[in-house]
């Protein structure tokens, strides 16, 4: 019953989003149409049908409903709560449901908060939201339904991949989903500015707080997905540019490059064309990596199941929408009129600049995790990994990061470095004496060296905008944008560093032994056997003490899940505010010896904390922006009512 | 600054950089592409065509049964990855993957050392029923049968 309940809702809000369509292009030709009332309306229903069915489905999967396929497929009745219930959206038919869940409810959202638009373009707008939506119901509905029944109960469900079944799960997914989706604003408002010919500063402020909005949570998602297969796959390392991990990174990139322009688009009325084209991009990579990731054309942890007919399904979508918009882009980018000009030694030309770089990384990524199809198709098999993206994608990020550091401290319009010389000198000299100092003390990989001092140039330069102004006084938007700089140097910094300075020791001991990696010394305790509610383990009771310190105990275990049946490997960590200490244990090597594995990883942790920064910072923007807006809106209604009194 | 760029011109002038970079990222990216990255061999090539001593392969193939060694040291593995046709011998320093099982499929990342032993860094066994490396899921379509068969002596 609960299945068919969350069934029904699903076509409803398809119906709706056909509904907002129509009235949407109903609305272009004759703006008083009655149907254009309805637009808002069925965006709002439709987002709280698709919320409802989404509900329906964590309903069914709380309560192990083993007649319904996905659960029987996905779930085990000896699973934990938390993991039903996360397990709802670990599967092909759950995560899709949860995309359109969230499409539909950012629909909602704009739906009933966004205001400042010309009511023509709004409409375009949920029509182009409708229209995009439509797809994936259909996708959904006709090649992906998660609440088909089986025609007889299965006893027993198959269970969660063991791997997915931890806290991560819980929050990775929905977190990237809400960025992921989130996009499919941008790109509407784009599609929307384009059919009505308003490409204008005033969309751009409008458009701004719903992409800071998707950012946050992307770059929230990313970094979580990053600690988790870190900790999780007990490889030690933090990025393996999986095509699924890239398929995250390329709409980030681009929503970053987005965002850069949308306040040059809304500050100076400039790359109005620009601007455009990266809403369109943006959402596109989120659906370019949709495919990659669900028609198992390229395989990874990430990819579900191998099912040729749903990747057709989702090319064709992407033909559709990508080509719709791009040709749309095409007709009319041409009537968009130039915007204001700017000199070569600006704040719009070092944004300019940052957005080629940006442009470029997503290019070098998306060619490198596309290439292994294109040589398949001659018949030719390769993987392309770290020695391809790390050192081009630095080439690209190195550039960036030096502008990043002038950028902020230039006038719109018109400036001179000149101008500027005593900062620069002063992060100059900074980057120099850094530069001397590790060359000296420990040499390290031209890589690594050229990220650590590139942090701490873009660290010092990054608050250089808070030079002789007054901290009271500075708009929280810009507070916003200082923190996020600071955080990319604070991830930098970690990674240059783990990359630099790591650590690694492999080591078969006896109970009692002990093995040393850095500054720590690790002593096999005890290993005993334990067990959870769906698994047992071997568990390494390790005491562990840093330079002779007093001695912690971390338990590094080896799982053996049995529905399904499968072994992972729990790390165990140890975070100091100087690096973390990560610890293996592997199997029985003989009588009584067991494998280690450890690492020290300096500063490692500062990958992710610059992570967190970077999306505290965009909080920061939007909060700052949003409240710039309303004390907009407040003044206008004054004056407004003002003028109004007057007249009367 | 002094460089003056004709106001008209602007637009087409920040179009022409753009696309500038965008095509040298294009064209680096391709020139990397072709020489960062791994090709993956079976053993068969491994013999017949074998790649350079030090460059960055993956070879892909059946775990040999009763290969499997474990050196005195305790954590450094040996075994015999084949596909029937022929057998390289692989070495490799680390905790083995949980999946990685005699007469199962790998695929191992590394290079090929002057005396023949291909050195992994690192090994990719089968996940689960659905993650297989890529190469696998070919491998078990036209060789895993006859593979398995012959390593197992027609068994299976």
């Amino acid at each position: 019953m609960i299945a068919e309940l969350g069934l029904a809702a699903l076509w409803l809000a398809a119906a709706l989003a056909a509904l907002q369509l129509v009235a949407g292009i109903l609305a272009q030709r004759d703006s008083g149409a009655s149907l254009a009332m309805l637009a808002r309306p069925a965006a709002i229903m439709q987002g709280l049908l698709a919320a409802f069915a989404f509900l329906m489905l964590l309903v069914v999967f709380a309560q192990t409903d083993l007649s319904v396929k996905l659960v029987a497929m996905n779930s085990h009745s000896e699973k934990p709560l938390i993991f039903k219930l996360a397990g709802a959206f670990g599967n092909h038919e759950g995560s899709m449901l949860l995309w359109i869940t969230i499409m539909a409810l950012s629909g909602a959202l704009i739906a009933a908060l966004e205001r400042r638009l010309p009511e023509k373009t709004m409409l375009a707008t949920m029509a182009a939201q409708a229209f995009v939506g439509l797809g994936f119901y259909a996708f959904l509905l006709f090649s992906s339904n998660p609440f088909e029944r089986l025609p007889q109960p299965a006893p027993e469900g198959m269970g969660l991949n063991p791997l997915l079944q931890d806290i991560g799960l819980v929050f990775h997914p929905p977190t990237l989903y809400v960025g992921y989706v989130g996009l499919s604003v941008a790109f509407s408002f784009a599609v929307g500015a384009l059919l009505t010919r308003q490409v204008t500063p005033d969309f751009a402020r409008a458009m701004r707080p719903w992409v800071l909005g998707a950012w946050i949570f992307l770059t929230l998602g990313i970094t979580a997905g990053s600690y988790w297969a870190y900790y999780e796959l007990g490889w030690g390392g933090w990025w393996f540019w999986d095509p699924v991990e890239n398929a995250s990174l390329m709409p980030w990139l681009a929503a970053t490059a987005l965002l850069h322009s949308a306040s040059v688009l809304a500050a100076r009325d400039a790359l109005r064309a620009w601007t455009i084209m990266l809403g369109v991009i943006a959402f596109s990579m989120s659906m370019v990596g949709t495919f990659l990731v669900r028609s198992g054309i390229l395989t990874s942890v990430h990819a579900f199941a191998v099912d040729p007919e749903r990747g057709t399904f989702i090319l064709v979508l992407l033909t559709i929408y990508i080509g719709g918009a791009l040709l749309l882009f095409g007709l009319r980018a041409g009537t968009v009129s130039e915007g204001e000009r700017f000199s070569v030694a600006s704040r719009e030309a070092a944004l300019v600049f940052n957005n080629v770089m940006l442009s470029a990384i997503l290019g070098v990524v998306l060619l490198g995790t596309l290439y292994p199809l294109v040589t398949e198709a001659f018949n030719v098999r390769v993987s392309v990994g770290p020695p391809y993206f790390n050192p081009v994608g630095a080439l690209f990020v190195f550039p960036m990061i030096l502008v990043m550091m002038v950028g902020p401290l230039l006038r719109w319009r018109r400036d001179t470095i000149s101008r500027l010389a005593k900062p620069l000198a002063l992060v100059a000299a900074a980057m120099a004496v850094g530069l001397l100092l590790i060359a000296v003390l420990s040499p390290v990989g031209i890589l690594p060296l050229l990220g650590l001092v590139l942090s701490l140039g873009l660290a010092i330069a990054s608050l250089m905008p808070l030079r002789g102004r007054k901290l009271r006084l500075l708009p929280i938007a810009t507070w916003g944008m200082i923190m996020a700089h600071f955080g990319i140097a604070v991830a930098l910094f970690g990674m240059a560093s783990e990359s630099a300075f790591s650590q690694e020791k492999l080591a078969a001991v006896k109970v009692g032994e002990s093995a040393s990696v850095g500054p720590w010394t690790v002593v096999l305790a005890d290993v005993v056997p334990t067990a959870g509610p769906n698994w047992t383990a071997l568990e390494g009771r390790l005491l562990v003490s840093y330079k002779g310190g007093t001695a912690k105990e971390i338990d590094p275990q080896s799982r053996n899940f049995w529905a399904p049946p499968q072994e992972t490997t729990e790390s165990a960590l140890v975070t100091r505010w100087n690096g973390q200490l990560y610890a293996v244990v592997g199997r029985e090597a003989g009588p009584g010896r067991w494998q280690l594995r450890l690492w020290w990883k300096p500063f490692v942790p500062f990958i992710w904390y610059g992570g967190v920064l970077v999306a505290l910072g965009g909080v920061l923007a939007l909060i700052g922006r949003v409240a710039a807006d309303l004390k907009r809106r407040n003044v206008k209604s004054r004056s407004a009512l003002r003028r109004t009194e007057k007249a009367a | 600054m002094t460089m003056a760029i004709k106001p008209k011109h602007q637009r087409l002038v920040l179009i022409l950089i753009a696309l500038a970079a965008l095509i040298g990222a294009g064209l680096l990216a391709s020139w990397a592409l072709r020489n960062q990255a791994s090709y993956f061999f079976v053993p068969a090539q491994m013999v017949s065509e074998p790649p350079a001593v030090g460059q960055a392969i993956r070879l892909g193939g059946m775990v040999e049964k009763g290969s499997v060694k474990t050196l005195a040291d305790g954590v450094t593995t040996t075994f015999i990855v084949g596909d029937g046709k022929a057998r390289v011998p692989v070495h490799f320093a680390g905790i083995l993957p949980d999946l990685f099982v005699e007469g199962s499929g790998v695929v191992a990342e590394g290079r090929l050392s002057a005396d023949g032993t291909f050195v992994a860094d690192n090994l990719l066994a089968k996940h689960d029923e659905n993650y297989v490396p890529r190469e696998l899921k070919d491998m078990s379509e036209h060789q895993a049968r006859e593979v398995v068969a012959e390593t197992t002596g027609g068994g299976a």
